[in-house]
């Protein structure tokens, strides 16, 4: 089962297994993990799971689609590897996943 | 504090964050959570849309899986129906009689559905949407070539129309006002929603009276007061819910239109706050009460009645924020619009599927109607959030970036 490393604003860290398909945004939920709160349950509509994937896990994570991309940049403290969780899916390719969290989501 | 045991009285999303940020904020003692309905807290937007479709699971609807709660402590006590609260004794009834004590309660009941007392809709196959054993109900009357009616106008109404037009079924929505959507939005969206449909092939009827409803038993048909009948194998109504307040009157609680809260989700009991649907409360940005029904109050004023039985008082000061998935049209809205005397359109709402409906009040911007528009929602829900208008000439004109268009 692929490993996440989710790294607190504060620098807490916290590590979770998820099975292979799951979204960075439920692993997070599921495992009470703050600093995601996903309102709208996944439907890419409130923008309240931003996170930043770690540099060098952007290119296997691939890129935000156009919906994606508009409401990114009004989150607040955007950054190049800005993503919504609950659009990047882990598959064993991402065992390691490294995502840190902003300090808010709104 | 700390010790206390805070019990949860209903299963929904506000509940499922109040327990949440309980124990995130410190609550060490026990945390119940009481639902009348067989499964943990679940997310309900997707109920008219991707589970009605059969697009999704009844696990993928959960908002937290059922491990959260053991993990964390909170003992979850399902299919049980509370009766009463008594503030006195500090316990609530439960429906077999039994009772539990508790220190700190909080109400999460949500809201329930407005009724249509007609003539023939205690008939099979006429149902209401609002929890997942409606939606399981529903899901044995439905299939490529059936007829439906949906009774109601609003978004509930049309995203179910949406889901059973994607089915293959034929689709009728009947509204009793001149417009769908009339209470919610301006014309032009109205407008938007109705030409959408059309193309998607749902008969959309307003200023529809409903007579009857008709059948032996299993339901037929519509009976509509100008003498127009419309076949149905099976009838939806969604005409709006009302706060579900009964225990909060059994407990004594102030009630207005939703139980009477404050800015810090304190009910007229120091002992009980309330949060979500049931709750009419004071918003600082419109500046009046408020009685929502959305998920973004649910979740944020969780927060704030968890924060306040764990010592921290933190003013509840939410923009409200809504959302509904119809077809391949993505609606988000920021803000409440009541109260609008201009509308002010980016993009356009009579042709193709993309646009954004701004509603001022004066020179005050009060929300967005943005449909395919992510940018102009976000936008403008940071602004609202800031405390800023904008210049509606600069509104309109695409040619100028959304972010040059907002004024302190």
């Amino acid at each position: 089962m692929p490993l996440i490393r989710f790294i607190q604003h504060d620098g807490a860290e916290q590590e979770v297994h998820v099975a292979p398909g799951t979204s960075v945004m439920h692993a997070a939920i599921d495992n009470g993990v703050s600093g995601i709160l996903a309102d709208c349950g996944g439907a890419c509509s409130c923008a309240t799971c931003h996170c930043y994937v770690d540099e060098a896990w952007q290119e296997k994570t691939g890129e935000a689609d156009e919906v994606e991309q508009q409401m990114l940049e009004f989150v607040m403290d955007y950054q190049p590897n800005s993503r919504l969780s609950c659009q990047v899916k882990v598959g064993d390719e991402l065992d390691g996943l490294v995502v840190r969290l902003p300090k808010s989501q709104i | 504090m700390s010790n206390e045991h805070a019990v949860i009285v209903g299963a929904s999303h506000a509940s499922a964050q109040l327990a949440a940020t309980l124990r995130q904020s410190g609550w060490e003692g026990n945390i119940s959570l009481v639902g009348e309905e067989a499964i943990p807290p679940y997310h309900r937007p997707p109920l008219s849309k991707g589970y009605l479709a059969g697009e999704k699971h009844s696990d993928e609807l959960l908002i937290r899986p059922a491990t959260f709660y053991e993990k964390t402590g909170i003992d979850l006590v399902l299919g049980t129906r509370v009766t009463a609260v008594d503030p006195r004794n500090k316990t609530i009834t439960l429906h077999d009689g039994g009772s539990i004590p508790y220190g700190k309660l909080a109400l999460t009941t949500g809201a329930r559905v407005r009724k249509l007392d007609l003539p023939g809709h205690d008939q099979e196959g006429v149902f209401y949407l609002r929890d997942l054993n409606d939606v399981d109900r529903i899901r044995g009357f439905i299939g490529p070539g059936k007829s439906a009616v949906i009774i109601g106008g609003g978004y509930i109404g049309l995203e179910t129309a949406a889901s059973m037009r994607k089915l293959g079924m034929e689709v009728t929505v009947l509204e009793a006002l001149p417009r769908v959507l009339q209470r919610v939005t301006a014309p032009e969206v109205s407008a938007f929603y109705s030409r959408v449909h059309g193309e998607e092939g749902v008969n959309i009827i307003t200023d529809a009276a409903v007579q009857a409803l008709e059948g032996d038993g299993t339901v037929k048909g519509v009976q509509l007061a100008d003498g127009n009948r419309v076949a149905a194998d099976l009838v939806v109504i969604g005409v709006g819910v009302l706060p579900d307040t009964d225990l909060a009157e059994t407990a004594g609680l102030e009630v207005d239109n939703g139980i009477v809260v404050d800015e810090f989700a304190r009910t007229s009991d120091p002992d009980i706050v309330a949060a979500g649907d049931c709750t009419n409360h004071y918003n600082p940005i419109y500046e009046r009460r408020l009685r929502l029904e959305s998920v973004q109050n649910a979740t944020d004023q969780a927060k704030t009645a968890a924060n306040t039985l764990c010592g921290k008082l933190e003013n509840y000061h939410a923009l409200p924020w809504f959302w509904s998935d119809q077809y391949d049209l993505k609606l988000q809205i920021a803000g409440l619009s009541q109260g609008f005397d201009r509308v002010v359109v980016r993009g356009s709402a009579d042709s193709g599927r993309s646009f954004a409906a701004f509603y001022f009040c004066g020179d005050r911007l009060l929300a967005v109607d943005a449909v395919n528009r992510p940018k102009e929602f976000m936008a403008v829900r940071r602004a609202l959030t800031q405390g800023q208008s904008a210049d509606p000439v600069k509104l309109a004109d695409e040619s100028v970036d959304i972010q040059q268009a907002f004024t302190q």
